[in-house]
């Protein structure tokens, strides 16, 4: 029972992160109908900056961190302005384009200025494990799922109940409709470029420690919570975080249970036979118009 | 208070207006008349700044907002409730009506919001259901209810008519009067010509994209031409 309590806990951990990087993944995509294929080399250029701050310029893990975010915060804006705004009346596909390309610039520019080698980078919080009745818990687990669930708090907030969140929403479902109402729907873009940027970059932070720091480090996490967001629903913004969640923990408990060679096998196995069951996700919806 | 002098506009290689000129008094209703593709929504575009004119000025209270973004023109006063209604329908009724206040800075949006609700009861009961879910002639009222949100002072309103059963239609249209009564100039494009005419002052023909004919409403009503293409004998 322990080790089912343990794995869960693991499973929560990095599905936080999981689910982080995926609700950077939905935003953008619900705002601006972009599919972000860069979200994790953007992560990993972020990772890259709060480790440099920290390990090169001797600064304190909290200002490392939070100067990696505000990093995040000009480098969501950049993109934004540079690359896709431009683009604005780009096809769909084409504006996928520019971030498959975003990958090779980011990617490039990384392995330039950081180098290819991998770095052990520390974790948010250094303590003793804590045991609890036999269940093992690392406190650096207990922060990551802690800072996701505030983070995810203040979001929601944010998006059910301000302005700003209305005219998100609102531009997500209808962005003629939302000019038309005098919403800067350009501001709204921009915005949401920011909050994934930090979302990515947070992701990236925290993961850190069992990936290290290199410019590969974000392959595993950008690519399921890709998955978690198909499995969720790219259509809400509360279904990546429950898909990013179970991807999470059933990656643990397959592991531990039944198989640690086929996990990756029988998890993807079950979210194709969700996916088919329910192709919109699970907090999918079908849209129907009125006529 | 709105004029648009020559304005030509088109859609990629469509020339969806041409030469367009229309003044618009303050404190009246003017009703763009036409059929499908005369240029009527075309033109409520221009003005809303969604469609950039290729040609010619419209004037909006003396100054030139043809260049101008579309939020910066729901700013000046100037705000649409667009075809085929568009609520936002995953957002709550109030949320929608919230959406239409976006650019007010002022404390009043709540006293707008009990007008509002005093036009369109219906709206008030069903403030914390999706827009989704209203009906059609709802969605209807919620559409021009968010824009008056905005306190305009010029309403486009893009067929308010459409879709709806008669009685609806009535109670809409007996509304519109009563916006104008409080003092909202309303540009207003219908294809239910009768009623259109019935409430406005001034009317324009549309067909493909040029007026064709301009007048008073009441003249227009008689006249023999528009009778027997507009009005059904």
């Amino acid at each position: 029972m322990n080790m089912f309590f343990q794995s869960i806990m693991a499973g929560l951990e990095t599905g936080s992160l999981y689910a982080l990087a995926a609700l950077g993944l939905v935003l953008i995509f619900r705002t601006s109908d972009v599919i972000n294929f860069a979200q994790g080399e953007m992560a990993m250029f972020s990772a890259f900056i709060a480790f440099k701050l920290f390990d090169g310029m001797k600064l304190p893990y909290p200002l490392a961190f939070l100067g990696a975010i505000v990093f995040a915060i000009l480098f969501g804006f950049i993109v934004e302005r540079v690359f896709i705004r431009p683009a604005s009346k780009a096809s769909l596909v084409s504006k996928m384009i520019i971030t498959l390309g975003l990958i090779m610039i980011v990617g490039g520019l990384a392995n330039a200025l950081f180098g290819i080698d991998s770095h052990y980078f520390r974790k948010a919080i250094v303590a003793d494990n804590m045991n609890i009745k036999g269940v093992v818990i690392q406190p650096n687990a207990i922060f990551i799922i802690a800072i996701t669930f505030f983070i995810m708090a203040g979001l929601f907030y944010m998006i059910n109940k301000t302005k700003m969140g209305i005219a998100i929403r609102a531009t997500a479902q209808d962005e003629n409709t939302a000019k038309m109402m005098g919403i800067p729907v350009s501001k709204v873009y921009s915005m949401s470029w920011i909050i994934a940027t930090i979302l990515g970059a947070i992701a990236g932070i925290l993961i850190a420690p069992t990936t290290n720091v290199s410019t590969a480090m974000m392959g595993e996490v950008h690519l399921k919570s890709f998955i978690a967001a198909v499995l969720g629903g790219f259509g809400s913004f509360y279904g990546p975080v429950v898909g990013g969640l179970i991807i999470g923990v059933l990656d643990n408990l397959v592991g531990m249970y039944i198989s640690l060679t086929w996990k990756t096998v029988i998890v993807y196995g079950l979210l194709i036979l969700t996916l088919i069951i329910k192709p919109t996700g699970i907090f999918g919806k079908t849209h129907r118009k009125k006529v | 208070m709105l004029k648009l002098k020559d304005v030509s506009a088109f859609y990629g290689y469509i020339h969806a207006l041409k030469n367009i000129s229309i003044e618009v008094k303050e404190g009246t209703i003017v009703t763009l008349l036409g059929a499908n593709g005369a240029g009527k929504t075309s033109t409520l575009k221009t003005i809303s700044g969604m469609l950039k004119p290729k040609k010619g000025t419209i004037e909006f209270q003396g100054r030139d907002i043809s260049k101008k973004r579309p939020e910066d023109i729901v700013s000046l006063g100037i705000v649409q409730s667009p075809e085929g209604r568009q609520v936002f329908p995953e957002l709550t009724v109030l949320e929608n009506l919230k959406v239409g206040a976006y650019t007010r800075k002022d404390k009043n949006i709540k006293n707008t919001l009990i007008k509002i609700y005093d036009y369109f009861p219906i709206l008030k009961e069903r403030k914390n259901q999706m827009a989704g879910t209203l009906s059609g002639g709802e969605q209807q009222m919620l559409a021009i209810g968010r824009a008056l949100m905005a306190k305009p002072k010029l309403l486009l309103l893009d067929e308010p008519s459409l879709g709806l059963a008669p009685l609806i239609v009535n109670n809409i249209f007996k509304i519109i009067e009563e916006i104008k009564k409080e003092g909202t100039t309303i540009l207003l494009v219908e294809q239910n010509a009768y009623k259109a005419l019935a409430i406005a002052d001034y009317a324009y023909i549309l067909e493909t994209g040029k007026v064709v004919l301009q007048g008073n409403a009441k003249e227009l009503k008689s006249d023999s031409k528009v009778k027997s293409a507009y009005l059904g004998g």
